[in-house]
Protein backbone atom coordinates (compact mmCIF):
# COMPACT_ATOMS: atom_id res chain seq x y z
CA UNK A 1 0.00 0.00 0.00
CA UNK A 2 2.72 2.38 1.34
CA UNK A 3 4.52 1.51 -2.13
CA UNK A 4 1.58 2.38 -4.35
CA UNK A 5 0.94 5.97 -2.29
CA UNK A 6 4.63 7.09 -3.27
CA UNK A 7 5.02 5.65 -7.11
CA UNK A 8 1.53 7.63 -8.20
CA UNK A 9 1.64 10.11 -4.88
CA UNK A 10 -2.17 11.14 -5.19
CA UNK A 11 -3.68 12.88 -2.72
CA UNK A 12 -5.23 9.70 -1.98
CA UNK A 13 -1.74 8.08 -1.63
CA UNK A 14 -0.51 10.91 0.53
CA UNK A 15 -3.93 10.98 2.98
CA UNK A 16 -3.09 6.75 3.40
CA UNK A 17 0.61 7.83 4.08
CA UNK A 18 -0.79 10.41 6.62
CA UNK A 19 -2.86 7.70 8.06
CA UNK A 20 -0.36 5.41 8.79
CA UNK A 21 2.22 7.91 10.72
CA UNK A 22 -0.83 8.64 12.58
CA UNK A 23 -1.40 5.15 13.59
CA UNK A 24 2.22 4.38 14.30
CA UNK A 25 2.43 7.63 16.54
CA UNK A 26 -0.96 6.07 18.23
CA UNK A 27 0.62 2.99 18.54
CA UNK A 28 3.77 4.05 19.82
CA UNK A 29 2.17 6.63 22.35
CA UNK A 30 0.39 3.61 23.62
CA UNK A 31 2.87 1.47 23.96
CA UNK A 32 5.52 3.85 26.14
CA UNK A 33 1.87 4.27 28.67
CA UNK A 34 1.76 0.69 28.67
CA UNK A 35 5.49 0.05 29.73
CA UNK A 36 5.75 2.74 32.27
CA UNK A 37 2.47 1.47 33.67
CA UNK A 38 4.44 -1.99 34.16
CA UNK A 39 7.12 -0.42 35.68
CA UNK A 40 5.26 1.20 37.73
CA UNK A 41 5.57 -0.12 41.64
CA UNK A 42 2.59 -1.29 43.89
CA UNK A 43 0.53 1.71 43.52
CA UNK A 44 -1.35 0.47 40.75
CA UNK A 45 -5.19 1.44 41.92
CA UNK A 46 -4.53 5.15 42.96
CA UNK A 47 -1.62 7.04 41.70
CA UNK A 48 0.13 9.54 44.53
CA UNK A 49 -1.78 13.04 43.11
CA UNK A 50 1.21 15.44 43.15
CA UNK A 51 -0.49 18.38 42.51
CA UNK A 52 -3.30 18.07 44.58
CA UNK A 53 -1.16 16.98 47.71
CA UNK A 54 1.46 20.15 46.69
CA UNK A 55 -1.45 22.75 46.42
CA UNK A 56 -1.21 25.54 48.72
CA UNK A 57 -4.93 26.57 49.07
CA UNK A 58 -8.05 24.73 49.81
CA UNK A 59 -10.09 25.43 47.11
CA UNK A 60 -7.29 24.46 44.26
CA UNK A 61 -6.30 21.59 46.44
CA UNK A 62 -10.09 20.39 46.10
CA UNK A 63 -10.34 21.29 42.32
CA UNK A 64 -6.94 19.45 41.95
CA UNK A 65 -8.01 16.47 43.90
CA UNK A 66 -11.62 16.05 42.45
CA UNK A 67 -11.16 17.40 39.47
CA UNK A 68 -14.73 19.19 37.77
CA UNK A 69 -16.87 17.20 40.73
CA UNK A 70 -19.88 18.66 42.53
CA UNK A 71 -19.48 18.21 46.26
CA UNK A 72 -22.63 18.12 48.48
CA UNK A 73 -23.05 18.67 52.31
CA UNK A 74 -24.12 15.89 54.11
CA UNK A 75 -25.17 15.17 57.31
CA UNK A 76 -24.48 11.63 57.30
CA UNK A 77 -20.53 12.03 57.71
CA UNK A 78 -19.15 12.54 61.60
CA UNK A 79 -15.76 14.13 62.04
CA UNK A 80 -14.73 12.71 65.65
CA UNK A 81 -12.38 15.40 67.09
CA UNK A 82 -11.77 17.24 70.05
CA UNK A 83 -13.08 20.95 69.31
CA UNK A 84 -10.43 22.01 71.15
CA UNK A 85 -6.41 21.19 70.90
CA UNK A 86 -3.46 21.66 72.57
CA UNK A 87 -0.91 20.53 70.51
CA UNK A 88 -1.24 20.56 66.73
CA UNK A 89 0.98 18.09 66.47
CA UNK A 90 -0.92 14.93 66.67
CA UNK A 91 -4.93 15.66 66.35
CA UNK A 92 -6.87 12.43 66.40
CA UNK A 93 -9.30 12.10 63.84
CA UNK A 94 -11.84 9.62 63.36
CA UNK A 95 -14.31 9.97 60.05
CA UNK A 96 -17.49 7.88 59.98
CA UNK A 97 -20.27 7.70 57.76
CA UNK A 98 -23.30 5.84 57.30
CA UNK A 99 -22.95 6.42 53.29
CA UNK A 100 -23.79 3.37 51.44
CA UNK A 101 -20.93 1.80 49.16
CA UNK A 102 -17.80 4.23 50.41
CA UNK A 103 -15.14 4.29 47.73
CA UNK A 104 -13.17 6.80 49.58
CA UNK A 105 -12.66 9.01 52.96
CA UNK A 106 -10.40 12.36 52.34
CA UNK A 107 -9.29 14.39 54.77
CA UNK A 108 -8.79 18.26 53.99
CA UNK A 109 -7.21 21.21 56.56
CA UNK A 110 -8.43 24.31 55.55
CA UNK A 111 -5.42 26.16 57.10
CA UNK A 112 -2.65 23.99 56.80
CA UNK A 113 0.51 24.96 54.50
CA UNK A 114 -0.61 21.80 52.20
CA UNK A 115 -4.42 21.30 52.79
CA UNK A 116 -4.75 18.04 51.78
CA UNK A 117 -4.13 15.88 54.13
CA UNK A 118 -4.94 12.20 53.38
CA UNK A 119 -7.34 9.86 51.30
CA UNK A 120 -8.21 6.59 51.96
CA UNK A 121 -9.51 4.17 49.16
CA UNK A 122 -11.54 1.69 50.25
CA UNK A 123 -12.40 -1.81 48.03
CA UNK A 124 -16.36 -2.56 48.48
CA UNK A 125 -16.24 -4.62 51.68
CA UNK A 126 -14.62 -1.88 54.35
CA UNK A 127 -17.08 -0.29 56.83
CA UNK A 128 -17.49 3.39 56.41
CA UNK A 129 -15.03 4.60 59.30
CA UNK A 130 -11.19 5.67 59.49
CA UNK A 131 -8.95 6.75 62.37
CA UNK A 132 -5.83 8.20 62.33
CA UNK A 133 -3.64 11.65 63.60
CA UNK A 134 -3.09 14.61 62.28
CA UNK A 135 -0.91 17.90 62.14
CA UNK A 136 -2.42 20.93 62.41
CA UNK A 137 -0.78 24.24 62.06
CA UNK A 138 -3.89 26.91 63.33
CA UNK A 139 -6.90 26.58 63.87
CA UNK A 140 -8.74 25.51 61.11
CA UNK A 141 -12.03 23.84 59.98
CA UNK A 142 -11.37 20.02 59.05
CA UNK A 143 -13.46 18.70 56.23
CA UNK A 144 -14.18 15.59 55.34
CA UNK A 145 -14.97 14.13 51.81
CA UNK A 146 -16.78 10.78 51.44
CA UNK A 147 -16.96 9.20 47.76
CA UNK A 148 -20.28 7.42 47.92
CA UNK A 149 -21.90 5.27 45.27
CA UNK A 150 -19.53 7.92 42.56
CA UNK A 151 -21.06 11.11 44.17
CA UNK A 152 -18.86 13.33 46.96
CA UNK A 153 -20.34 14.52 50.12
CA UNK A 154 -18.33 16.45 52.85
CA UNK A 155 -18.79 17.72 56.14
CA UNK A 156 -16.83 20.19 57.75
CA UNK A 157 -15.69 21.10 62.04
CA UNK A 158 -14.23 23.88 63.29
CA UNK A 159 -10.89 23.37 65.50
CA UNK A 160 -9.31 25.75 67.95
CA UNK A 161 -5.58 24.73 67.84
CA UNK A 162 -3.54 26.32 70.60
CA UNK A 163 -0.01 25.33 69.50
CA UNK A 164 0.96 24.70 65.65
CA UNK A 165 2.35 21.22 64.73
CA UNK A 166 3.78 22.09 61.44
CA UNK A 167 7.08 23.45 62.12
CA UNK B 1 16.65 -4.96 62.52
CA UNK B 2 13.02 -4.90 63.85
CA UNK B 3 9.81 -4.39 61.56
CA UNK B 4 8.58 -0.52 62.05
CA UNK B 5 5.09 -1.67 61.72
CA UNK B 6 2.88 -3.25 64.32
CA UNK B 7 -0.20 -4.44 63.32
CA UNK B 8 -3.15 -5.70 65.13
CA UNK B 9 -6.29 -6.93 63.80
CA UNK B 10 -9.49 -7.84 65.60
CA UNK B 11 -12.91 -9.78 64.69
CA UNK B 12 -15.99 -9.35 66.20
CA UNK B 13 -19.36 -10.14 64.47
CA UNK B 14 -17.69 -10.71 61.06
CA UNK B 15 -15.96 -7.44 61.33
CA UNK B 16 -12.31 -7.18 61.56
CA UNK B 17 -10.71 -3.98 62.56
CA UNK B 18 -7.33 -3.26 61.58
CA UNK B 19 -4.97 -1.37 63.80
CA UNK B 20 -1.78 -0.10 62.64
CA UNK B 21 1.21 1.76 64.22
CA UNK B 22 4.16 2.29 62.00
CA UNK B 23 7.69 4.06 63.28
CA UNK B 24 8.62 6.64 60.80
CA UNK B 25 9.66 10.86 61.50
CA UNK B 26 7.31 11.89 59.34
CA UNK B 27 9.47 15.13 58.26
CA UNK B 28 7.35 17.94 56.89
CA UNK B 29 10.26 20.20 55.68
CA UNK B 30 9.37 22.92 57.71
CA UNK B 31 11.26 22.29 61.19
CA UNK B 32 14.22 23.87 61.16
CA UNK B 33 16.92 22.16 62.56
CA UNK B 34 18.69 24.14 66.19
CA UNK B 35 22.13 22.69 65.64
CA UNK B 36 22.74 23.50 61.61
CA UNK B 37 19.84 26.11 61.22
CA UNK B 38 19.03 24.51 58.19
CA UNK B 39 15.39 23.03 56.95
CA UNK B 40 15.13 19.24 58.23
CA UNK B 41 14.17 17.72 54.36
CA UNK B 42 11.13 16.62 54.16
CA UNK B 43 10.67 12.56 54.92
CA UNK B 44 7.31 11.28 54.95
CA UNK B 45 5.14 7.81 54.26
CA UNK B 46 2.61 8.97 51.78
CA UNK B 47 1.35 5.35 50.00
CA UNK B 48 -0.21 2.77 52.03
CA UNK B 49 -1.51 -0.95 50.88
CA UNK B 50 -3.40 -2.75 53.04
CA UNK B 51 -4.49 -6.35 51.58
CA UNK B 52 -6.35 -9.44 52.96
CA UNK B 53 -5.22 -13.06 51.43
CA UNK B 54 -3.31 -11.26 48.83
CA UNK B 55 -6.34 -8.78 47.25
CA UNK B 56 -6.01 -5.37 48.55
CA UNK B 57 -8.52 -4.00 51.30
CA UNK B 58 -7.65 -0.17 51.39
CA UNK B 59 -4.99 2.36 50.16
CA UNK B 60 -3.85 5.16 51.55
CA UNK B 61 -2.60 8.34 49.88
CA UNK B 62 -0.67 10.42 52.65
CA UNK B 63 0.53 13.68 53.19
CA UNK B 64 3.51 14.66 55.37
CA UNK B 65 0.68 16.04 57.67
CA UNK B 66 -0.15 13.21 59.13
CA UNK B 67 1.74 12.63 62.98
CA UNK B 68 4.69 11.17 63.32
CA UNK B 69 4.84 7.54 64.27
CA UNK B 70 1.58 7.35 62.15
CA UNK B 71 -1.70 5.39 63.68
CA UNK B 72 -4.23 4.43 61.27
CA UNK B 73 -7.15 2.01 61.87
CA UNK B 74 -9.90 1.01 59.91
CA UNK B 75 -12.88 -2.17 59.26
CA UNK B 76 -13.52 -4.26 56.60
CA UNK B 77 -15.89 -7.38 56.65
CA UNK B 78 -15.74 -10.53 54.98
CA UNK B 79 -12.40 -12.02 56.94
CA UNK B 80 -12.34 -15.29 58.85
CA UNK B 81 -9.95 -16.37 61.59
CA UNK B 82 -6.34 -17.17 60.26
CA UNK B 83 -6.85 -15.14 57.38
CA UNK B 84 -3.63 -13.22 56.56
CA UNK B 85 -3.82 -9.49 56.44
CA UNK B 86 -0.56 -7.16 55.31
CA UNK B 87 0.90 -4.12 55.21
CA UNK B 88 3.37 -2.39 52.95
CA UNK B 89 4.02 1.48 53.02
CA UNK B 90 6.58 3.59 50.87
CA UNK B 91 7.76 6.78 51.66
CA UNK B 92 8.70 9.76 49.37
CA UNK B 93 12.63 8.49 49.50
CA UNK B 94 11.34 5.21 48.03
CA UNK B 95 11.89 3.31 51.36
CA UNK B 96 9.74 0.18 51.94
CA UNK B 97 8.87 -1.90 54.71
CA UNK B 98 6.13 -4.50 54.63
CA UNK B 99 4.73 -6.90 57.39
CA UNK B 100 1.78 -9.54 57.56
CA UNK B 101 -0.27 -10.85 60.30
CA UNK B 102 -2.77 -13.49 60.97
CA UNK B 103 -6.82 -12.63 61.98
CA UNK B 104 -7.09 -13.67 65.76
Amino acid sequence: MSLSSKKDSSKHGKQINMLRRDTLRYLAMGSITLISGLLKPISVLAKWNKAAFSSVDFDEAIVAYFPGQEIDESEQINIGVHSIVEDGAVVPVKVKTDLPNIESITIFVENNPNPLIASFNFTTNCVGFISTRIKMQNSSNIIAVVKSEGALFSTRKFIEVHEGGCG
Amino acid sequence: MASSIRLKTKIRDGVTTVRAIIRHPMETGFRIDSETNEFIPPHYINEIVIKHNGSVVITCDWSRAISKNPYLSFMFEGATIGDKVELSWTDNRNNVDSTETLIK
